[in-house]
């Protein structure tokens, strides 16, 4: 049995697993998605929170939004500003961003993230219902 | 303190301080994003390829198995195949189960001493357990990895990821909160599994007395790995989409450093850096060497075979006859006792000497 021949085709094997992003993609840009902001959401300027925290903290606040509705039965949500909100995923964040397909979906594909929002809310109220 | 481990821990700490303060100068972040990544990739594809061919050359001159069953042997005996293994089928079971549930691990025993002079061995599993975890978890957060290198991202990494992230848990507490991004818990699996093997090393005596510098270091390096992306996840919250913005710049040669990217980000991956750039030269070769083992990879069929030395070359050797025909008559002369008689009895024999050798000629 050649055992140098067994050894080396395994190492190419090894080093083509290793490499496999690069070869798969072949030099094809993926650049970052931009989320595109309905007329609406540009006219408010201002969502509940700052940008910056909405951009890391949605899903979080989302969440806390779910339990004081769902458990304390509490629907208002007062932001630092003091501006006060109805804490509502289909009437407060979808009304300004109805566009689910290119606001939430096209940087949650990009990470691959599959939030689980759409297994109980209906992507576009204001179409559906 | 210990040198042993303060040494590698300090240059762990060092390595976190330079990435950390690095990246907030604006222009290093290219160099720890780019720059140190692609270095560190090359030197890895290198490095195990020079050490893998490097070993491929190695001549093996013995045959040396070990077993742990019987050999084939007759057709009543009960042949332990994958424990012995006859042919290369058998060698590839066996080497199959070493490389994906570490065999030689479960093996593990402890003897102690029961009942004053009683000597027990025990099968000891903590570090089976603990390599077993900390090997899987690696291996799946590696996978989920792809998600920042491919796109689209390919279904069998969502499937890991869905199954990764199959427990969900959401505390929501005023002050603390956790649970979104939903928990991967592969990679707290991976911070308990290498911290666990770190305190083996700390705690056994025994394992404390053999660990060095080189053993300890891959385990701070890979905590500080886990526990910085773990950061970056749940407390940070990075933004992923920079983030893969920047990774996806890399893996198809169109570099960018995207704002927004947090300095915990270029400690993980200064990090990773690291570790790829260090790999070919550590213990942790034994990604590859694993299958090279050669008490593991050959076949027990010693008995069945003979194996030659690929070192041997033709020797001149010189046999008891050779050496019996060459001085037969000086061994006569001083009374040796020898095989052959020389052919002509010369009659010039002087009566002297031993007299029993001289009976023997005669015959």
């Amino acid at each position: 049995m050649n055992n140098k021949t067994l050894i080396i085709a395994g190492l190419v094997i090894f080093l083509i697993i290793v490499l496999f992003p690069f070869w798969y993609m072949r030099g094809k840009a993926a650049p970052a998605p931009e989320p595109v902001l309905t007329p609406m959401a540009k006219a408010a300027q201002a969502c509940v929170r700052s940008t910056e925290y909405m951009k890391s903290e949605h899903m979080q606040l989302l969440d806390v939004w779910r339990e004081s509705v769902v458990r304390d039965g509490k629907r208002i949500y007062v932001n630092p500003q003091g501006k006060e909100f109805n804490m509502s995923l289909s009437n407060t964040c979808l009304d300004c961003h109805s566009n689910k397909a290119e606001f939430c979906d096209r940087c949650h594909d990009y990470a691959s993230v599959r939030p689980y929002c759409w297994s109980c809310h209906i992507e576009n109220p204001k179409e559906k219902t | 303190m210990n040198l042993r481990y303060t040494i590698p821990l300090i240059a762990v700490i060092v390595l976190f301080l330079i990435a950390f303060l690095g990246a907030q100068v604006p222009g290093l972040q290219y160099v720890f994003g780019v720059v140190i990544p692609y270095l560190a990739l090359i030197t890895f594809v290198l490095g195990f390829a020079y050490r893998v061919i490097g070993w491929s050359r190695s001549a093996v001159p013995f045959k040396i198995p070990t077993t742990a069953g019987q050999q084939k042997s007759l057709p009543w005996i009960k042949h332990s195949k994958f424990d012995c293994p006859a042919n290369t089928w058998q060698v590839v079971v066996r080497m199959a189960l070493e490389i994906l549930t570490f065999r030689s691990l479960f093996r593990n025993t402890r003897m102690k001493l029961k009942e004053g002079a009683r000597i027990s061995y025990q099968l000891e599993l903590f570090l089976w357990v603990g390599a077993l975890a900390f090997h899987y978890a690696f291996l799946v957060v590696l996978i989920r990895h792809l998600r920042f290198f491919i796109e689209p991202v390919p279904f069998v990494v969502q499937l890991i990821e869905n199954v990764d992230s199959f427990f969900r848990m959401e505390i929501i507490y005023p002050v603390f909160k956790f649970g979104l991004p939903g928990v991967f818990i592969s990679g707290f699996v991976l911070l308990a599994a290498v911290s666990y093997l770190f305190l083996r090393r700390l705690f056994v005596h025994q394992v404390k007395y053999i660990s060095i510098a080189s053993d300890y270091f891959p385990l701070f390096l890979i905590f500080g790995i886990a526990l910085s992306g773990i950061f970056m996840r749940y407390v940070t919250k990075v933004d992923v989409t920079a983030v893969k913005e920047l990774t996806m710049g890399l893996v198809t040669f169109q570099p960018t450093i995207p704002a927004g990217v947090d300095a915990v980000f270029f400690v993980h991956i200064f990090f990773v850096s690291i570790l790829l750039a260090y790999f070919p030269f550590s213990k942790l070769m034994h990604l590859g060497g694993v299958f090279l083992s050669p008490t593991r990879n050959m076949t027990t069929d010693t008995r069945v075979r003979r194996h030659i030395n690929p070192w041997n070359y033709p020797v001149p050797v010189h046999t008891y006859d050779e050496y019996e025909d060459e001085f037969r008559e000086k061994m006569v002369e001083a009374g040796l006792p020898v095989e052959k008689m020389p052919q002509p009895a010369p009659a010039e024999e002087p009566a002297s000497d031993s007299e029993p050798e001289q009976e023997e000629q005669k015959e």
